[in-house]
């Protein structure tokens, strides 16, 4: 069916559409390159190997109907999206990963990610959004660690409480 | 009369005073955290998750059945409130419920919906009671092949025949079985796909990558798209209850609602998008008042929802059964048994019935509860939408991450959180849908080690698949599916050209 020529109201190439089907296309050769170092083990039936070679099959031919779809400038429509918002969020993230691979505990690392999302959705009182998500975050800590006993990391600040 | 006895016990499990606190606990959790806008019932499961870590798994899985319809309820307010529904199932209650609601009626349409929902509820919670020991005595002969041909049935269905692109959907669904690959390989011991990472050994945890995706890429994917509309809340204006001309315009499409759920959603073929917009379309022909309908319609708020629940009670036929999640919600429900080392499936109904009989009776319980507790509390959840978006997501995401911190606190689980919401945001941004991801994690190694299971019995012919009628028929099956869509918009393409 792919051979139907479109109608006149042909649109143009659509780009993030052609990355989607690189990405498919990278993602079927890895898994192809990493099945080729299991050692082929098993006597009868299918070892570990081929199931990663028939997923990467299936991830090509859709890396062609994906970048078929691009040429054709066949994906839905989207809006414009603003990237300092989610750069934003991602920065907050980043942050919480870091504290809490560096000991920062629980409290700092969830209160920096707090304020970095409420900045992204517009909000600018960096100061009293601070104040809330280190109360939070303390409660939450709180009724985590010590009511429901789940194990939180701790950094300055918990050992405090 | 074996059912009967069963439940019987399952109801003795239930109603002990802990169980029963666990119930109203997760209805009421559920429903807190569903009624936030863009969480849907699938998330609320997984935010939810390690607040159960502790319980045992009896009282955890009780709390689960709250949780569950808890959420599903809440998703229906918002879809009502503010046009926001948070799943696809809950799309057409927004259609005429989002209408009453703006006309000032926002009280009955949360009315119908919650008394649909336990109506529905329960009727489609008999069915399972009744439903699923007959499948356990025919799931008990599946061998592995037929198994692993049911999966395949269930890897179409969810992806690739209900989305609008079935080449997106198979596209999510592959992102999710390469997922899968991720870890040591259950039957041989060799690591796949962990580039020497030790922390990757263990594979991609569903509730990392469930998080990740819906709530991480949810609030990248509004952030992003804050500028264009913010949403608006619908006061809940005038009086809260039905007239008794509402009950009279409910009772029918409750019921209608409940007949189109509860069977499409006991299939393998799973989704709820199917039964409630059929039901919708159903009332609209149906109804003595058409010039209501896309002005806020009753009736296309009370069929749906009523659908919408029998189906979700439906989902758990296959789940319990067969161990087969055919949703989303579904996929996290398996996830919390296996956090337990239980798999659901016909043997799990003979080696743990307390478990799964007092499940079934909560889930009874659970709907009550839902009624109890919702009709007093709308008020309540109308002021946590009220919550201002950027404290709201923020919230949301530090709930998000304290789930991952509180199961994994490593840098490695974390940034796989933090790029699961990046491909959450992308899937969203490109419309992608999310479900078939989460369902070939989940289903994608199970499929694999049944079929070299088979595959090892016959010592190595394939043609074993073929040999069981059962999984002939279902491969069959799976193989008309995949190439319908296809070929049905090759006909419409026909249609078009000829017009």
């Amino acid at each position: 069916m792919t051979d139907l020529p479109e109608g006149p109201t042909s649109r143009r190439v659509d780009r993030a559409g052609l990355v989607i089907a690189a990405a498919l296309a990278a993602l079927a050769v890895v898994l192809v390159w990493d099945s080729r170092q299991l050692p082929a083990t098993t006597m009868y039936g299918m070892g570990p190997e081929v199931m990663p070679v028939v997923i990467a099959i299936g991830l090509g031919l859709l890396a062609i109907g994906n970048l078929i779809d691009a040429l054709r400038g066949n994906l839905p429509p989207r809006e414009s999206a603003d990237p300092k918002a989610v750069l934003l969020i991602l920065g907050g993230l980043a942050l919480l990963i870091a504290i809490i691979g560096f000991g920062g505990g629980f409290i700092l690392a969830t209160s920096a990610l707090f304020v970095a999302t409420s900045a992204a959705f517009g909000r600018r009182a960096i100061l009293a959004d601070s104040v809330i998500a280190l109360v939070m975050s303390t409660l939450i800590y709180l009724a985590f660690d010590r009511l429901l006993t789940l194990s939180l990391p701790t950094g300055p600040l918990e050992r405090l409480l | 009369m074996e059912t009967f006895a069963a439940l019987a016990h399952g109801m003795a499990v239930a109603v002990q005073p802990m169980n029963l606190l666990y119930a109203l606990i997760g209805v009421f959790l559920g429903t807190a955290v569903g009624v936030l806008p863009g969480i849907g019932p699938a998330l609320t499961v997984a935010l939810l998750l390690p607040v159960t870590y502790k319980l045992d798994p009896g009282g955890s899985l009780i709390m689960f059945a709250g949780i569950y319809y808890g959420g599903m309820y809440g998703g229906s307010t918002t879809a009502i409130l503010i046009n926001t529904p948070g799943e696809s199932a809950s799309m057409a209650t927004a259609l005429e419920g989002n209408k009453m609601a703006k006309a000032g009626r926002g009280g009955p349409a949360l009315a119908t919906s919650a008394i649909g929902s336990f109506v529905a509820g329960t009727i489609a919670t008999i069915g399972l009671a009744f439903l699923a020991p007959w499948l356990v005595d025919f799931a008990v002969r599946f061998g592995p092949e037929d198994y692993f041909a049911l999966m395949c049935v269930a890897f179409v269905t969810v992806s690739a025949t209900f989305g609008d692109s079935p080449i997106r959907g198979l596209t999510s669904l592959f992102i999710g079985l390469t997922l899968g690959l991720i870890g040591i390989d259950k039957l041989t011991g060799q690591a796949r796909l962990s580039f020497g990472i030790p922390e990757l050994l263990d594979g991609v945890e569903v509730t990392t990558l469930a998080v990740g995706l819906f709530a991480v890429g949810e609030a990248l994917y509004v952030a992003s798209r804050r500028h264009h509309a913010e949403e608006k809340i619908e006061p809940v204006r005038g009086s809260l209850w039905m007239t008794r001309e509402d009950w009279k315009r409910s009772w029918k499409p409750w019921l209608r609602g409940t007949l189109f759920g509860f069977p499409i959603g006991a299939l393998p073929a799973g989704g709820a998008e199917i039964p409630t917009f059929l039901s919708y379309s159903t009332e609209k022909r149906l109804t003595k008042h058409p010039e209501e309908f896309g002005k806020g319609a009753i009736e296309g708020v009370a069929g749906p929802e009523a659908a919408n629940n029998a189906s979700a009670a439906g989902t758990l036929v296959p789940l319990l059964t067969l161990g087969l999640p055919t949703s989303a919600t579904a996929a996290m429900m398996l996830a919390g048994f296996q956090q337990y080392g239980l798999n659901p499936g016909p043997l799990l109904f003979a080696e743990r019935p307390d478990l799964v009989w007092g499940l079934i009776a909560s889930l009874f319980i659970a709907n009550v509860m839902l009624l109890v507790l919702n009709l007093p509390l709308v008020g309540l959840w109308v002021k946590l939408l009220a919550i201002p978006q950027p404290w709201l997501y923020a919230g949301i995401l530090v709930f998000a991450t304290m789930g991952t911190i509180a199961a994994k606190p490593s840098v490695v689980e974390l940034s796989m959180l933090a790029g699961f919401g990046v491909l959450g945001f992308l899937m969203r941004r490109f419309d992608f849908p999310i479900a078939p991801v989460v369902v070939g994690l989940i289903l994608g190694p199970i499929a694999e080690s049944q079929l070299r299971r088979a595959l090892a019995i016959s010592l190595g012919d394939p043609i074993v698949l073929l040999q069981s009628p059962m999984s002939a028929t279902l491969l069959g099956i799976a193989l008309v599916a995949l190439l319908a869509p296809f070929v049905l918009k090759g006909m419409n393409r026909f249609k078009a050209t000829e017009d």
